[in-house]
């Protein structure tokens, strides 16, 4: 019974109600979306009685300073660069990894001062990967950038984010020269313009293709295997749960 | 000046920046060099080349025998394994990512289970005998990893008793993965909570002898090769890349420890225990190919006294749980190989058909459904035998991955082969790629 599925404009109110519900309590949620049911099946009738049940899916939430240990130092730092007083949207802290959201258009400057700054010395970047969260409204494509300290023996966490309709991020190719094909590959599977790179062209997928796999839209492909006359359907049409 | 060159496999080549030729054999002299303009050439070596590692297509620029421009040319591998594994739980997930590097399959799978086991927040409860379970199989790896490195390096230049040397060696270690996981290579062995299956019987008798031979013929690869006239010719200063070129491209790994600094993850950010294991980082002074076979020969070392180590724990842990004791999470059965041959776990199978329908619904449950990851991302990186591998991976509370990426060493340290290999002589990129060491499988994903 495939015409149960909720279409994607009623998840989207969903969303929406539950955003407005949840943010009254004066916190800002980071809610990427909301999960049905019980089980997550979909498709499918779900017998559990919880049909109904919606609840929002909602990532780790802003921390406040003091952060502790060296977050602080390194927060600070950052934030002292020149042209950096607003770059950071927020702090996550999350599982012993710090992670700063920082304004795109600040990204470059960020990412130099990271490196050349004394105290931050973050000489390597380790990679870049793109992530789609189709319900993060306005944000749905984010860059997530893994910077490494070796000076100081230490990890930070970059994410920058970029709408779906505008996905343009700067490069930070010229600050760290290794992204120039990390920053291709999350433009081929993401579709996120890295403004100022080189040369961004498809690097895994070929020259022609079209659309960007890696998408959460972008379907998985594959065809069902008949066996002694019963099909078993392609990974993403089986019954499943999320 | 464009002309239309008629190709039998092909089609037809067109091309407006000069005349194409397809030369495929040794039919060179086929050529008209009247037609050519000036000695440049572009050469597209692969991606069907039996030294460029797989499917690696390298695009130079040629002017006689120098190499003016290279560029790699990479994505024929490509199977979307981060997109698969999307669509399955995060156990299954082993079972793709295993499949990436396909030649240290052990890094890939710790760098994806420890991304996940960061996720569930149980770090802290994985056993004893697990993590030195994963230590002893990555080491291992480690070493199987540099001997395929040194032996299709060898290969390459010409030197094939190397080669026949090092996949001898190898397959001894493949033996050891064998009886320990079930398979020679995709083992999917590493699983979030601890490792699929205890040691069989027997296990650290063989890893003894395998640790005894290994010590016998480790020093052949010395003998052979490290004061060889011809392989010291033609390793020596050819693919130089220094400290700041590494860094800036942010290559790991042998390479980066050819100039000289000393970062190696398991010392600098140990996981897994790895603290509590003497050994050494090896590095050298001399950022080029030679010193890389050197450090890749020297950390075969270095990794087999961390295995004797792993031997002996493994010896004083004997009987304890390879799995963490949450029953959300931990695998619910042992497999075992029964009368018939084939593995299952009949003591299992009784319990769940014939005693506790609530341990039917749990294994049903956790076997179809899987178990759900807490919503928020976790980077996990592992000192691989190429350098650093890491799982990012993103969690939207579901029983699947929200998505997953590996940060492959050997896609990173690919792009320094036009640093290393522009200005030098044509043969000498045969020589720099195989100092990479890139595994396409691991580069594409």
């Amino acid at each position: 019974m495939s015409d149960e599925t909720p279409d994607a404009h009623e998840t989207q109110d969903g969303s929406h109600e539950t955003r407005a519900e949840l943010q009254k309590s004066g916190t800002e949620l980071e809610i990427i979306g909301v999960r049905q049911g019980s089980f997550g099946v979909h498709g499918t009738g779900d017998t559990s009685g919880f049909g109904g049940l919606r609840r929002p899916i909602i990532m780790p939430g802003a921390a406040t300073p003091p952060f502790g240990g060296w977050y602080d130092e390194v927060a600070e730092r950052l934030a002292q660069g020149e042209g950096l007083a607003d770059a950071i949207e927020k702090v996550v802290i999350d599982r012993g990894e710090i992670t700063f959201f920082i304004r795109r258009a600040a990204l470059p400057r960020a990412a130099r001062h990271l490196r050349d700054d004394e105290g931050l010395r973050f000489e390597m970047l380790s990679g870049v990967s793109g992530v789609h969260f189709p319900g993060d409204e306005g944000r749905e494509l984010h860059a997530v950038y893994h910077l490494l300290s070796m000076t100081h023996n230490r990890r930070i966490r970059l994410e920058v984010t970029c709408p779906e309709d505008d996905p343009h991020i700067p490069s930070v190719v010229d600050t760290y020269p290794t992204a120039d094909w990390h920053e291709r590959e999350a433009w081929d599977m993401f579709g996120i313009v890295f403004d100022g790179h080189p040369h961004l062209t498809r690097i895994l997928m070929p020259d022609d293709w079209q659309g960007h796999p890696q998408r959460k839209d972008y379907p998985l492909g594959g065809i069902d295997v008949e066996f002694k006359g019963g099909f078993i359907p392609a990974p993403d049409n089986r019954r499943s749960y999320s | 000046m464009t002309e239309t060159v008629n190709d039998p496999y092909a089609g037809t080549t067109e091309s407006t920046s000069g005349p194409v030729f397809n030369v495929t054999g040794g039919d060179w002299d086929s050529i008209d060099a009247d037609t050519l303009e000036g000695d440049k050439l572009v050469i597209n070596m692969g991606p069907q080349h039996p030294s460029t590692h797989g499917v690696l297509r390298l695009i130079l620029e040629i002017d006689g025998e120098q190499v003016r421009d290279a560029r790699a040319g990479i994505g024929y591998l490509h199977t979307g394994i981060e997109k698969n594994m999307e669509y399955r739980t995060w156990t299954q997930g082993v079972t793709f990512c295993t499949r990436m590097d396909y030649v240290a399959p052990f890094s890939t799978e710790a760098a994806y289970v420890g991304a996940v086991e960061r996720l569930l927040g149980i770090e802290e409860q994985i056993t004893e005998r697990a993590k030195v379970i994963r230590v002893m199989m990555l080491e291992l790896n480690r070493i199987s990893s540099h001997l395929v490195a040194i032996a299709t390096g060898g290969m390459e230049i010409g030197a094939l008793t190397v080669m026949t040397c090092g996949f001898r060696d190898r397959e001894e270690i493949l033996k050891a993965f064998e009886l320990i996981t079930g398979l020679r290579m995709n083992h999917a062995y590493f699983r979030p909570g601890g490792v699929a299956q205890d040691l069989p019987d027997g296990a650290l008798d063989q890893l003894r002898d395998l640790v005894a031979i290994l010590k016998k013929r480790l020093p052949e690869y010395a003998a052979l090769c490290n004061a060889n006239p011809i392989f010291k010719g033609r390793l020596k200063d050819v693919g130089v890349l220094h400290l700041p070129a590494v860094m800036a491209l942010g290559i790991t790994g042998p390479i980066l420890r050819s100039t000289g600094l000393d970062w190696d993850l398991r010392v600098k950010q140990p996981y897994w225990d790895y603290e509590t294991y003497d050994f050494e980082v090896v590095t050298r002074d001399e950022p080029d190919a030679y010193g890389r076979f050197m450090i890749r020969q020297y950390e075969m070392w270095e990794s087999l006294k961390i295995v004797e180590q792993c031997i002996d724990r493994l010896a004083a842990t004997e009987g304890q749980p390879v799995m963490i004791a949450d029953k959300k999470i931990a695998w619910p059965s042992q497999l075992s190989v029964g009368a018939d041959g084939q593995g299952n776990s009949p003591e299992h199978i009784r319990h769940i058909m014939g005693e506790s329908m609530e341990a039917l619904i749990h294994h049903f449950k956790l076997v179809t459904e899987g178990f759900r990851v807490p919503a928020g991302q976790a980077y996990f990186p592992v000192e691989s035998p190429k350098g650093e591998i890491a799982c990012h991976a993103v969690s939207d509370g579901g029983t699947r991955p929200f998505r997953v990426h590996f940060r492959e060493p050997s896609f990173v340290n690919l792009q320094g082969v036009s640093a290393m290999s522009e200005g030098g002589m044509l043969s000498d990129v045969i020589v720099a790629v195989a100092s990479i060491d890139p595994v396409m499988g691991g580069v594409d994903r």
